[in-house]
């Protein structure tokens, strides 16, 4: 990658969060991601990382500020507008939320849904075209032979291979990830940032991940962010950034050096 | 040391609350007996003429087995139409008042209130409402049904759509879903079955209350269990009645086995 090709893809601009009218979610954050970025966010829980993300595709309207997507505002955008806006950002969450009672494939089929008319989607009129797009993406994490399968038949890793797939097959611009691997054991989280780590490589998508662990932050990111009671504390690339940083984000600075 | 008093099973205080209660409801018992005039020694005065009926009815007049086939038919088919129709109007209006769904708590309020008062309305009440209305006749009974049908659906239908998982709506959100492929992709797949079973549910109620709509004209079997009684010809009555048992038997063992296999 060379420098000529930064473009900033999110932009938060002194984005304000506030709960209630008393708990501060998120304190005047100033943030740029660019293209093909692949960030992680620490910070404790309840530190803000989940209103951030959340903030990012409008799961949760920001209090103050403005939030850019390719340049185009999200907090003001409306109806048919932001539904556009949302399509380009794919989302995993820690819970995978799949629809259990539904098979792989129609999960996987309901990341395309922005695509098409309403009524073509209730009468579950989806492209030859997008069924094949739908088993390619199931094939790329390993799960071709699970088309069929329901849901809650499936693994909790496999569950969220499944809801990769959904992201694939969205074909978004940005990947935001909540905690991905938080219900999963630890070869298995693995596995899951592998396949986040193909998105962002191979489909170049930009990834924003929210970790606790911070093996797979190390592992994983080339850019860190730390959070720390709703405020930006580090922003750093990761092969610069010194252990005392995790620690002093985890430990809230309270070591001495 | 250890306190004296805790070393035994401590007495349960008596509460003089409970004795008041215990004569307020006795009291109150006495009370509605004399108000009513209701002794139970009318119940067995009389009871040398219900043993009576009972032996008439006990043996059933076959001949008229043939008659009573086709208002039977119709019985059935009320209770059919009226649960479809009834099951389809209480889909929708469920949607519209399950507060994940439609976010306006106005909207919801105005609409559940609407709903809560034609809960309130009794099946044979409103079978007299639609004889009033449409005339005597299957008709009457239909609508009767799907209002009635409407009522046991839509509160047991939006109760199950409050307790989804919020998961799969929220993955939709993301994606760019709009209102209807939300409903479509994350709230149908988790409770179609509900909405059967309880439609389910709902025809095994009406097959039973179908039976009696006749008696105030809304069609069906129950014209003729009228006309039977008016007359006091038992045997056939008691024909009616059997038929009825078998049916209602019937049709609620495939209902519930149905619904359980829907369950899994």
């Amino acid at each position: 990658m060379t420098d000529s090709a930064i473009e900033p893809m999110i932009e938060l601009r002194n984005v304000k969060k506030v709960y209630d009218k008393k708990v501060v979610g998120l304190k005047k954050v100033n943030l740029t991601i660019n293209k093909g970025e692949f960030v992680v966010v620490v910070g404790l829980s309840g530190a803000g990382k989940s209103t951030l993300l959340r903030s990012i595709n409008r799961l949760i309207d920001v209090t103050e500020g403005d939030i850019l997507i390719d340049g185009k505002s999200i907090t003001k955008a409306r109806g048919k507008k932001l539904r556009l806006l949302r399509r380009n950002i794919g989302m995993i969450f820690q819970n995978f939320n799949l629809v259990k009672r539904s098979s792989v494939l129609r999960n996987v089929l309901a990341g395309r849904v922005a695509y098409y008319p309403t009524w073509k989607t209730i009468f579950n009129l989806f492209t030859k075209e997008d069924k094949e797009r739908a088993y390619e993406a199931l094939k790329q994490v390993d799960l071709a032979d699970k088309v069929y399968a329901r849901a809650d038949e499936l693994s909790g890793g496999q569950q969220q291979r499944v809801a990769i797939a959904r992201v694939l097959m969205q074909n978004p611009k940005v990947i935001l990830a909540d905690e991905p691997t938080a219900s999963l054991d630890p070869q298995t989280s693995l596995k899951v940032m592998e396949d986040l780590k193909m998105l962002n490589e191979k489909h170049g998508m930009t990834v924003i991940a929210n970790l606790h662990s911070v093996e797979l932050a190390r592992k994983f990111g080339q850019r860190v962010i730390g959070i720390r009671a709703g405020e930006i504390i580090y922003d750093g690339k990761m092969s610069a950034t010194p252990e005392s940083v995790f620690t002093k984000i985890y430990n809230g600075g309270e070591e001495d050096d | 040391m250890i306190d004296d008093s805790l070393t035994q099973l401590p007495k349960k205080r008596f509460k003089i609350i409970n004795l008041i209660w215990l004569i307020v409801l006795i009291a109150g018992l006495f009370i509605s007996i004399n108000v009513t005039n209701t002794h139970i020694s009318v119940l067995f005065e009389n009871f040398s003429q219900f043993s009576d009926i009972f032996v008439q009815m006990a043996n059933p007049d076959w001949s008229y087995f043939p008659t009573v086939i086709p208002l039977l038919l119709e019985t059935i088919k009320m209770a059919v139409l009226g649960t479809i129709i009834g099951s389809a109007l209480a889909f929708v209006y469920s949607l519209l008042i399950a507060r994940n769904i439609i976010k306006n708590k106005l909207v919801t309020g105005v609409l559940r209130f609407i709903m809560n008062i034609i809960r309130t309305i009794p099946d044979l009440l409103l079978g007299a409402i639609f004889v009033a209305i449409v005339g005597i006749g299957p008709v009457a009974g239909i609508l009767a049904l799907s209002v009635f049908t409407f009522g046991v659906v839509v509160k047991l239908f939006y109760e199950a759509i409050e307790t989804i998982d919020p998961g799969p709506i929220e993955a939709l959100t993301a994606v760019g879903a709009n209102k209807l492929q939300i409903i479509c992709f994350a709230i149908l797949p988790q409770v179609m079955t509900y909405f059967i079973s309880y439609s389910l549910y709902a025809f095994e109620i009406n097959v039973r209350a179908s039976t009696v709509l006749g008696y105030i004209g809304a069609g069906g079997i129950g014209l003729y269990l009228q006309q039977t009684l008016q007359v006091f010809d038992y045997a056939k009555t008691g024909t009616i009645i059997l038929v009825i048992i078998v049916v209602v038997v019937l049709i609620d063992y495939i209902s519930s086995k149905s619904r359980e296999a829907l369950m899994k």
